[in-house]
């Protein structure tokens, strides 16, 4: 029996409201609450319910024989939970029929894969933990930010645990091989892939409405015959899309709806295929060849790779600008920074700004709110500047109150209290030797440091290093702090 | 006085040094009678206006026949052909014209839009014609215009009345368009020029720019500096984003303003000092080009652009700013620098700029010299004496470069011209 495989992508991006250059320092609410509102409430009732609601039926329908998986960012977790609840609850309506798994990915739909493996990792395990608290299942099958996919990420991936991911059947990639086998990460063997085809998968998510395609309009009896026709060798079909296809890119009027109703039954009574989640596909499958990819893959546009996010000057500044704050945004615990920091690495913000104009920038301009791409960009980074003063501002205090309990501790252990009062002197009386006397006073007080590593301050800046060692080996424990902040976010 | 623009409906530095023009010459007993294209509501209801948009052209005058006949130079370049008979003139206009309304006879009234938009050089012409009316209508001494827009009306004005022209010149094509002039417009300027019996320049740049480029002798040419509205020194708190310093850059977007070495002086201060913030306020045809070029240096995180500001926001960016920097690549006078000034901003400023001649306490440097730029910019913000020196004495400066001062060297012009005709 050959297998058919659905995945469907849910992602909503926290959109920026408009935001001057005068808010800087003012306004800390960069979300147009307004806005993402208006835009989830419509998705929900032109595709979220309704599609569900199709979905939950053909399951019970068929009774275990329809299959379909899911990755929901978390972004779009958390619009659901403040503006959509209904949708949550059917989403949950689905987890429990166990006809449906649910993937991971990262937090915030994020490109974090590609700059930082500690936030690419605290972000998938902060997704993984939200869809298990709300779907009771822990995702064993990992699928990146638009299927974005390298040695490397698949290396890092399969570091935290995953034994499968998914990503783009991309020519460049296969060649003249088909991606309806399954596969594996050429350099890690213990990372299976399953290849979006994407050619059957477009043809619903893209070409269904086309008129000026020869295919059109396409039935579910013309879908399943493409499906007959595949090679009897061949032993998978890997159906990616975007949820919000049904009903939402392809409209109710178009037909869409209805190709969904009858595919199934099709499918189960006139061919030898039959549904399957990626899990049980990997299960049942032998691994049949190994990919290699050095640069990123990705299943967006003609190009399958990160031009759509990465590239351009402008997006290539604002991402830098983002990941430069990394290090002080991690030591940092307030929640609404911790909240901020997330919903700005969503690769929307980069996609608004693409500058391709040409064939995808149709595309393009349909998921885009702002008029330009430079428009979109002086938004995003007045945004960032008010972000990074924030960050400094509590790094600053952070680093004040270390040294406000290392200074006296320091000082009751070394009796050198004369030391810098001589330096001050020094220094009215020749300026240029001073520098040096600075020079050495900034050199002794490491030794203090050193000396008073017993106090507690001291102790917590040896503790992120404790942490990377001890994280291979026991990546469990950091699960427990990170689910306290997916509640404190509630 | 013909003027093209008047506070508060404003988009350049025209309508702001007309106001303090007007205003120092009233200060100095001399009466105006100020013609705008169009009244917004809202102007300072101390100044005596006329609304071209509510001027009936009478074409059956014969003061207005004589001058048409005379003025028929003036049409070079213009879709305006020369013609036989008013009444042949008012048809032609009708054809290419909607924007006017005849009334009974050969009496007209024109619209204006008061706009720099694509029918500008229509507008221009039909002020001129509106121009003839007022100066049949009116009683004074000496007609005065304000750049290329106002000439022809000037020049008409004067065919009616016989009196003196002054003209004024704010900018000329060259500093708007550099090397690549639009013929009719500097054919309209040169026009002005010769019909004038006397220029006033806003600097020595412009003065040489006119006896260089457009042959006009010198000694018709009067250098009469701009002022700057006085107001009482305000402390600005510094609220925002400024714990940090900020340089600013405020003005068009545009070639003329050098703000492309703005950038590249930023690259350079950045690397010495990375926590600078720069701040670009305008539009212009090169934004787009310097948010490509900024993002390409990688300093979007510390250079800012804020659109288009106004009068209030820029008060408040002249507030927050550590340094005002000015790089323009020709300035026939720059009033920014001055402003900046006023709020206490110490000001750097390129040579290429009329206000140059007249300032002291500011750091002067070459457009192109981009190293200078940079080397006097991390001067101001990292030796506080030096820029606290600069904001106290520059302040005093700009105070004592009041339009009443500027005025009376316009109405000694005044007289002087007189004295020629006479």
């Amino acid at each position: 029996m050959k297998k058919l495989c659905f995945y469907f992508q849910v992602h909503q991006p926290m959109r920026l409201r408009h935001y001057r250059f005068f808010d800087i320092s003012k306004n800390h609410d960069y979300f147009d609450d307004k806005f993402n509102f208006e835009i989830m409430r419509k998705v929900a009732d032109k595709c979220y319910l309704p599609m569900n609601q199709l979905l939950l039926d053909l399951i019970h329908e068929f009774k275990g024989e329809f299959k379909v998986s899911f990755s929901i960012s978390g972004t779009a977790l958390d619009q659901f939970e403040m503006y959509a609840q209904d949708v949550l609850d059917s989403f949950k309506r689905l987890a429990a029929t166990g006809c449906v798994e649910f993937l991971a990915e990262t937090y915030s739909h994020s490109l974090s894969a590609l700059i930082s493996q500690e936030e690419f990792t605290n972000q998938v395990k902060r997704q993984a933990a939200k869809i298990e608290e709300l779907f009771g299942q822990k995702p064993k099958v990992f699928r990146n930010t638009e299927l974005i996919y390298s040695n490397h990420i698949g290396w890092m991936v399969n570091q935290m645990g995953y034994k499968t991911m998914l990503t783009e059947g991309a020519d460049k990639v296969l060649d003249w091989r088909s991606p309806n086998y399954l596969y594996q990460n050429e350099h890690c063997p213990d990372l299976k892939l399953l290849l979006k085809n994407y050619k059957l998968s477009d043809d619903i998510a893209f070409r269904f409405s086309q008129a000026s395609w020869d295919a059109y309009p396409l039935t579910a009896d013309k879908y399943v015959d493409w499906l007959k026709s595949i090679s009897w060798t061949e032993e998978i079909v890997n159906l990616f899309m975007d949820y919000e296809t049904f009903g939402e890119h392809q409209w109710k009027e178009s037909g869409i709806f209805d190709f969904m109703y009858h595919l199934p039954r099709l499918v189960l009574s006139r061919s030898e295929f039959k549904f399957c989640t990626p899990s049980e596909a990997v299960k049942e499958l032998q691994v049949r060849g190994s990919i290699s990819v050095d640069n990123p893959i990705s299943w967006a546009d003609m190009e399958r790779d990160l031009s759509a996010w990465l590239g351009n000057n402008i997006q290539d500044d604002a991402f830098e600008s983002l990941y430069r704050l990394e290090e002080k945004v991690k030591r940092i615990k307030n929640a609404d920074i911790q909240r901020d920091w997330a919903y700005l690495q969503t690769s929307d913000h980069f996609y608004y700004m693409c500058t391709k104009f040409f064939n995808d920038g149709d595309v393009h301009k349909y998921f885009n709110h702002y008029n330009t791409p430079y428009e979109a960009f002086i938004n995003y980074m007045n945004v960032l500047s008010d972000f990074e003063e924030r960050v400094n501002k509590m790094v600053e205090a952070l680093d004040a109150k270390v040294e406000k309990k290392i200074a006296p501790a320091a000082q009751s252990l070394a009796p050198k209290k004369e030391a810098p009062k001589k330096a001050e002197a020094v220094k009215k009386a020749a300026p240029i030797k001073s520098k040096k006397v600075k020079v050495k006073s900034q050199k002794e007080e490491p030794k203090k440091k050193v000396v008073a590593k017993k106090s507690a301050p001291a102790k917590k800046k040896e503790d992120p290093e404790k942490k990377v060692a001890a994280k291979k080996a026991a990546p469990k424990k950091k699960e427990a702090p990170q689910k306290k902040v997916v509640k404190k976010k509630k | 006085m013909f003027g093209w623009e008047f506070p508060p409906h404003i988009s350049g530095g025209l309508g702001t040094a007309c106001y303090g023009m007007v205003s120092g010459l009233l200060h100095n007993k001399v009466d105006v009678l100020f013609v705008v294209p169009k009244l917004y509501g809202g102007e300072d209801d101390k100044f005596r206006f006329v609304d071209a948009n509510q001027v009936v052209v009478d074409f059956g005058d014969q003061a207005i026949i004589n001058s048409l006949k005379r003025l028929n130079y003036l049409q070079i370049n213009s879709p305006i052909v020369p013609y036989v008979s008013p009444e042949d003139f008012i048809l032609s206009q009708e054809e290419r014209n909607e924007s006017k309304h005849v009334l009974e006879g050969n009496k007209v009234k024109y619209a204006f839009s008061g706009n720099y938009g694509k029918d500008l050089i229509r507008e221009v012409e039909q002020y001129a014609l509106v121009a003839m009316q007022i100066a049949k209508d009116n009683d004074f001494d000496v007609i005065h215009a304000h750049d290329w827009l106002t000439y022809q009306a000037g020049i008409a004005a004067k065919q009616v009345s016989g009196k003196p022209l002054v003209v004024h010149v704010h900018a000329t094509e060259f500093d708007r368009s550099g090397e690549h002039v639009n013929q009719s417009v500097y054919d309209i300027e040169k026009a002005g020029f010769e019909a004038a019996d006397n220029i006033i320049a806003v600097s020595r740049l412009t003065r040489r720019i006119l006896i260089d480029r457009y042959g006009i002798p010198p000694h018709k040419i009067v250098v009469v500096h701009n002022a700057v509205e006085q107001r009482e020194k305000k402390v600005y708190i510094k609220e925002n984003l400024l714990d940090k310093q900020i340089v600013t850059f405020l003005g068009r977007i545009t070639f003329q303003k050098g703000p492309d070495y703005f950038v590249e002086a930023a690259k350079k201060v950045l690397e010495v000092m990375p926590d600078v913030h720069f701040v670009m306020a305008g539009h212009g045809d090169m934004y787009l080009k310097l948010v490509e070029r900024v993002a390409e240096l990688r300093m979007s995180s510390r250079f800012h652009f804020t659109g288009f500001l106004n009068s209030a926001e820029t008060d408040k960016m002249y507030g927050m700013s550590s340094v005002y920097v000015m790089p323009s690549v020709s300035e026939p006078f720059g009033i920014t620098p001055l402003e900046a000034m006023r709020s206490g901003c110490p000001v750097i400023i390129s040579n290429q700029s009329g206000v140059a001649e007249v300032l002291r306490y500011v750091i002067k440097v070459d457009f192109w010299n981009i190293n200078k730029l940079a080397d006097s910019i991390i001067g101001l913000l990292a030796y506080p004496e030096i820029s606290k020196t600069l904001a106290e004495e520059g302040w005093k400066e700009v105070e004592g470069m009041k339009w009443e001062y500027a005025s009376l060297r316009v109405k000694e012009v005044y007289s002087e011209t007189l004295k020629q005709v006479r």
